[in-house]
């Protein structure tokens, strides 16, 4: 395959035609921070988590190719607090509240506040009044804690086939859905297979039962999965 | 031409309130008031939220004692999921529960009363606390100090943390005891037996004595606690016992599952904390006592030789039962002495290392109460739930709450018999607040936030004028 020259950070690489710039960044051992993009799903720039500095202009990683004698600045000042504030307002948008939930010490959100340096969020709370689904007799999903990753909708359609989760309504007023907004339990389509629950980042899709801290999630399980796929 | 005095906020309790005491021309007194002046609405916006939940929530009721919470809330999820719990659950949850009283009531005793006894009543209010206690008698302060640690630290041992352990969880607890905590807790249980053994009996050669145990009021009442199936004191499990002041049982052996037949909740509009009664006799006739006095008025016997002899002692020879408020002290320091000795039994018991923990079960009952003894008294938990195990529904009666009617009544009768003429001073207010401090409240679990602030006084006039002023920073 062909390969082209870029420059990350200073540093003259070459790499196969048609990489992103996150898959490079990955292959050189220079960390960029993510959220909606797991290795094995397709990329959908959502979170702008990944964001790069490519001669001046501010892109997403994951989904922007590589082109020859591309500039990129993975880490500085302003890509820093770019991130913060981007994560600042996901934190905002919903009620992410730590010490009540499930996920709590196993979280990407929480791992990414931590790792971003986030001391407090600056913006106002939007503190939206959003319900929980616990009508699926394994999962439940706590529209309360999702930050609209779609990874749900990715595994479900891309690894599973099952195509159960969607995105309805724009802005703030988009949400996952089930089927075409049905309750998960009556969700004919949906297989049980649990993917959406190991993929999602947060404690928005869990197992039931599980209390507060006790939900451990392992979304490596389908990228190896995927692997394993291709590799057949 | 009545006039008011307020003592607003209370000091050295668990939370926010203030004192209102009216007094009439002749400034002699005529009532007062103890209003808790905060609102937390835990009830209702705890409605949408699952089950599984439900402990880690409830729990922020408090952060003096959040374990009462976890382990009334975790019970209450036992009978939703219809479920027995394994037997060394039960020991575990026990073993918190002893924990947890050790170091609620070393807290109360210690820091926020003991200041009061040892240093004096009319002491200078700036050395009045903790830090005056530790200059003045530093060995004492430093063991009971050492005494909260101990319940803390087995608290953590435990739950993973001292302060909001999510560890108690519907069906059981989610981990387990290690041999090295056991370990732990038996090589440091003799110096807390110790510290208690010296502290009682200090207490009791210098302090209790007719004149003391008398000046924080004394007026009978109704008690209220939980007993095992003979009668003996009881924390975590049993039914309910009510007694009353001549040691005659009004009600025994009460399924705490049906509560409400016998608790009800009256509210005044000046008090966000509402007054629970014994429903037969009415609101406010049916006033009753929870908490150290309640449990130890209701029960036969602790059950262990230490406490038993104390109980034997206490009780005197007479059926009567103490209705002196200034006993909830003495009564405290009882059970943290039956609490570590209930700890040794526990820890010796082979069934507590069990890795079986938890019953796993899903929604089986729509409707589930838990019940049992938080520090300061009977803590009711009662949840509705749909059936996928979402929260439909929500009461909470809390020990606090259940004192609220016998508060109100002490703080009225220490006032009558210091002020007169209008006049007081600033050690008669504080021995108002000392028989509000003697139940040790907790307004944050009451009204479903803590903290310590200065204390202010006004006289006021008819017509709003500040007639005298008292400010304790």
């Amino acid at each position: 395959m062909k390969e082209i020259l870029i420059r990350i950070d200073g540093k003259e690489v070459a790499a196969p035609a048609g990489s992103t710039i996150l898959e490079v960044a990955q292959q050189q051992g220079i960390p960029i921070p993510t959220l909606c993009h797991l290795d094995g799903l397709s990329d959908i720039g959502g979170c702008r988590m990944c964001i790069v500095d490519v001669d001046g202009k501010i892109v997403t990683s994951c989904t922007t190719k590589i082109a020859a004698g591309m500039e990129v600045i993975t880490n500085n000042d302003r890509l820093a607090e770019l991130r913060r504030l981007n994560l600042e307002l996901i934190f905002a948008e919903r009620n992410h509240v730590c010490s009540m939930c499930v996920s709590n010490n196993h979280c990407e959100l929480q791992d990414l506040a931590c790792d971003l340096g986030m001391q407090n969020v600056e913006v106002p709370y939007a503190y939206p009044r959003l319900s929980l689904d616990a009508t699926h007799p394994k999962f439940i999903i706590d529209h309360n804690r999702c930050i609209l990753c779609g990874r749900c909708v990715r595994v479900c359609a891309e690894i599973e086939g099952a195509h159960v989760w969607g995105i309805a309504g724009r802005g703030s007023e988009a949400r996952v859905i089930t089927e075409l907004g049905v309750d998960w339990g009556d969700a004919e389509k949906c297989t049980d297979c649990g993917k959406c629950v190991e993929v999602c980042p947060t404690g928005a899709i869990v197992e039931k039962g599980k209390a507060t801290a006790e939900m451990v999630k392992h979304p490596e399980l389908v990228t190896t999965l995927k692997e394993r796929r291709e590799n057949d | 031409m009545n006039k008011e005095i307020r003592i607003d906020p209370v000091t050295r309790i668990e939370g926010h309130a203030k004192i209102t005491i009216y007094l009439d021309d002749a400034g002699e007194v005529n009532d007062a008031h103890f209003h808790v002046t905060e609102l937390r609405g835990f009830e209702k916006f705890c409605e949408g939220r699952t089950l599984w939940e439900m402990p880690s929530l409830t729990a922020r009721i408090c952060g003096i004692c959040p374990v009462s919470h976890i382990l009334a809330s975790a019970k209450t999820g036992d009978a939703i999921l219809a479920v027995r719990i394994p037997k060394a659950a039960e020991l575990l949850r026990r073993l918190m529960n002893a924990a947890q009283f050790v170091q609620s009531h070393a807290l109360s005793f210690f820091y926020l009363s003991a200041p009061d006894m040892l240093l004096g009543w009319d002491s200078d209010p700036a050395q009045r606390n903790v830090i005056g206690l530790i200059g003045a008698n530093p060995d004492l302060a430093r063991k009971g100090i050492r005494l909260r640690s101990f319940g803390q630290q087995i608290i953590e041992r435990l739950g993973g943390k001292k302060i909001h352990p999510a560890w108690a969880v519907p069906g059981g607890v989610n981990s387990s005891l290690s041999k090295e905590d056991v370990d732990f807790i038996k090589a440091n249980l003799p110096e807390a037996l110790e510290t208690t053994r010296v502290t009682l009996d200090l207490f009791k050669s210098s302090f209790v004595n007719e004149e003391t145990r008398g000046m924080l009021s004394d007026f009978p009442s109704l008690f209220m606690g939980l007993v095992s199936a003979d009668g003996t004191w009881e924390h975590y499990e049993g039914n309910i016992r009510i007694v009353d002041s001549q040691g005659n049982i009004v009600v025994d052996q009460f399924d705490p599952a049906h509560y409400p037949e016998i608790v009800q909740e009256a509210s005044e509009g000046w008090s966000y904390l509402k007054f629970p009664h014994y429903a037969p006799l009415g609101y406010p006739e049916g006033m009753y006592r929870v908490g150290p006095l309640g449990r130890v008025n209701v029960c036969d016997r602790f059950g262990t030789p230490l406490a038993d002899a104390e109980l034997e002692e206490f009780r005197a020879g007479t059926q009567e039962r103490s209705g002196r408020v200034f006993d909830y002290h003495y009564t405290r320091l009882m059970e943290i002495l039956a609490s570590l000795e209930r700890m040794e039994r526990l820890i010796n018991d082979e069934r507590i290392l069990s890795p079986r923990i938890r019953a796993e079960a899903g929604i089986n009952e729509l409707e589930g109460v838990g019940i049992h003894e938080a520090p300061r008294g009977t803590l009711f938990h009662h949840y509705k739930v749909d059936p996928n195990g979402v929260i439909q529904w929500v009461n909470l009666i809390v020990s606090t709450g259940q004192n609220n009617l016998a508060m109100n009544r002490s703080i009225k009768e220490i006032a009558q018999q210091h002020i007169h003429n209008g006049k007081f001073d600033e050690g008669i207010l504080n021995r108002i607040e000392g028989g509000i401090r003697a139940f040790d409240p907790c307004l944050s679990c009451s009204v479903h936030a803590v903290g310590q602030m200065p204390l202010m006084l006004e006289l006021e006039g008819p017509d709003g004028e500040t007639l005298d002023r008292l400010v304790r920073d």
